[in-house]
């Protein structure tokens, strides 16, 4: 009974290490002591409860750890900035299948009438498969071993809802009689596999921010249900902690797109492939290389938009030299980075951190907006919807209402593009149009290197 | 009773979760996420008991074993790449 005490006693330490651990990541100057005291906390968890007297045999739980280790190490170790979202979508549907999987055998073990836990135990199969097979598409799609693009069948909704509604039954009748439903608890499980893929299926590659998230925040929701199953605080804590992560980022990659989590979830955007209205034939300016380092060599003070396209077109380095190149030359430069730039929260810092940009030069799109005025060039790299000034007044576009980077006040704009292809939501960008706009076509990289080479050129002559 | 007393813990850590996350800054995302799958992956500790306390069922033997490793692939995984990722951000002149 003391050592009951003592394992408890040494949880309520380490929920407060971890819920220190998150509260250091609020800053980037104790982020990674926040992380180590975070591990700490787990380090202490596990070690307190391998001490437990209910554990009589070791050689399953060694043998699972040093799998599971150096699997995750060598991911850890692999795994390069662009890959983070597949990584951490993975990583998502290995946490619920675990939990799914402590829920299973503690019911085969054991299965109990008491509705205290037959009631997490359903729980906690249909989310924690759901969060498996869910995440397994998400990665699929975000690693590109499945199309990216959403992926529909007819009659898909009616499936749903039949899957939806023998999921309540399947779980009334599980409820009412655990012990011998365990055809019921299978059935429940595979139903609820299935309807993980189907739910991920459908929705494109631009959302997958949001479906990350809502990802995340189940394999927290499925820790909390097991932490009920098996009457474990620690569970209940950190599954409550990764619950609420989930959702505030859902929340937030939902609001830059102006869209509501039902409408990404279940409604999928229709590309309005609205003829715009051609009344007058409205032609973007070109700029060359030469011209565009003119204009750069005299400003004061540059902006620079990264979006995905930057870092698929690899130059994140090539960016990073510009920019110092253009400090030298006594110019301020910030990069302004939208809620949704990459392909999961935050994606873009990371890339950018990657490349040695300093993160005081990275600035949110709240902050940046006001500055606008100030600002002599604003270079757009890869970057399409977001800086789309539509979105700010023309009611009948498709991103009307989205919060954008408001490069338009800038002085000069310049866009660094192929050709004059639409972004994701396949809306025409009237930002191409405007008077202080300057499209510099060609590959990011190129353009950029060749901006770099006049650099130089400049300076050793 | 145990059941209310848990709900209750629930409750607070739901709101001790909103707090503490909403003050992470948009530019550390990415690793606030990863670091939440690494403490996700405390399921671990369900996971060890079950491996370690019953000398049952083959099957059951299975499902906490893998349970375990799952459970650890996030713990370690999580970890590390939350690390890798915040060692990169440097503020100017550092």
């Amino acid at each position: 009974m003391n050592m009951e005490i003592f394992i408890n006693f040494t949880y309520i330490i380490s929920c407060m290490l971890f819920a220190f651990g998150l509260k250091m990541l609020g800053s980037p100057v104790t982020a990674r002591k926040g992380n180590f005291i975070s591990m700490s906390g787990m380090l202490l968890a596990v070690v307190v409860t391998l001490l437990s007297n209910h554990i009589i045999t070791f050689q399953w739980i060694i043998l699972g750890m040093v799998i599971g280790a150096s699997a995750g190490a060598f991911t850890a170790y692999r795994a390069a900035m662009t890959q983070m979202p597949e990584t951490i979508a993975l990583l998502h549907g290995f946490g619920g299948l675990a939990s799914l999987l402590v829920d299973w055998s503690a019911y085969h073990n054991h299965p109990t009438a008491n509705l205290m836990i037959s009631i997490p135990t359903f729980l906690s199969v249909v989310i924690g498969g759901v969060t498996f097979t869910g995440s397994c598409v998400a990665w699929g799609k975000l690693s590109e071993r499945l199309p990216g693009k959403s992926i529909k069948f007819p009659g898909m909704q009616f499936v749903n809802i039949a899957i939806l509604i023998s999921l309540v039954v399947g779980g009334f009748i599980f409820i009412s009689d655990p012990i011998n439903n365990y055809p019921i608890f299978l059935a429940i499980m595979a139903v609820s596999f299935i309807f993980g893929i189907f739910l991920v299926i459908p929705i494109g590659g631009a959302d997958m921010p949001v479906v990350i998230s809502v990802l995340n925040s189940y394999s927290g929701l499925v820790a909390c249900t097991t932490g009920f199953v098996i009457n474990n605080t620690v569970l209940i804590v950190v599954g409550a902690l990764v619950g609420a992560n989930g959702i505030i980022l859902s929340i937030i990659m939902c609001k830059a797109m102006n869209r509501s989590l039902t409408n990404v979830l279940f409604g999928g955007f229709a590309p309005t492939v609205k003829a715009k209205s051609d009344g007058e034939k409205k032609e973007a300016k070109s700029m060359s290389l030469e011209d565009a380092y003119l204009v750069l060599e005299a400003a004061k003070s540059v902006v620079i938009v990264p979006g995905y396209g930057l870092a698929v077109a690899q130059a994140q380095h090539a960016v990073r030299e510009l920019s110092e190149l253009l400090e030298k030359n006594g110019c301020e430069v910030r990069f302004a980075i939208h809620p949704v730039a990459g392909r999961m929260p935050g994606h873009m810092n990371v890339l950018l951190a990657e490349s040695n940009i300093p993160y005081d030069q990275l600035v949110e799109m709240e902050a940046i907006n006001p500055t606008f005025d100030t600002v002599d060039v604003a270079i757009v790299i890869g970057a399409n919807d977001v800086v789309n000034p539509a979105a700010r007044h023309d009611k009948a576009s498709p991103i009307y209402g989205m919060p954008i980077i408001d490069v338009d006040k800038a002085r000069t704009v310049f866009v660094l593009k192929r050709s004059m292809a639409t972004g994701f939501a396949g809306v025409e960008n009237e930002l191409f149009y405007y008077e202080n706009t300057s499209m510099i076509f060609g590959d990011a990289k190129q353009t950029l290197q060749g901006l770099i080479a006049e650099f130089k050129a400049s300076a050793a002559a | 009773m145990d059941f209310i007393y848990l709900l209750f813990i629930l409750a607070l850590s739901i709101f001790l979760g909103f707090v503490i996350i909403s003050r992470v800054p948009p530019l550390l995302h990415t690793p606030l996420m990863s670091e939440a799958n690494a403490i996700s992956g405390i399921t671990v500790i369900g996971a060890v008991i079950a491996a370690g306390s019953e000398i049952g069922s083959p099957f059951t033997i299975i499902l906490a074993t893998t349970s375990v490793a799952l459970a650890t692939y996030n713990v370690v995984g999580g970890y590390l790449i939350t690390e890798k990722m915040l060692k990169m951000f440097k503020k100017k002149g550092q």
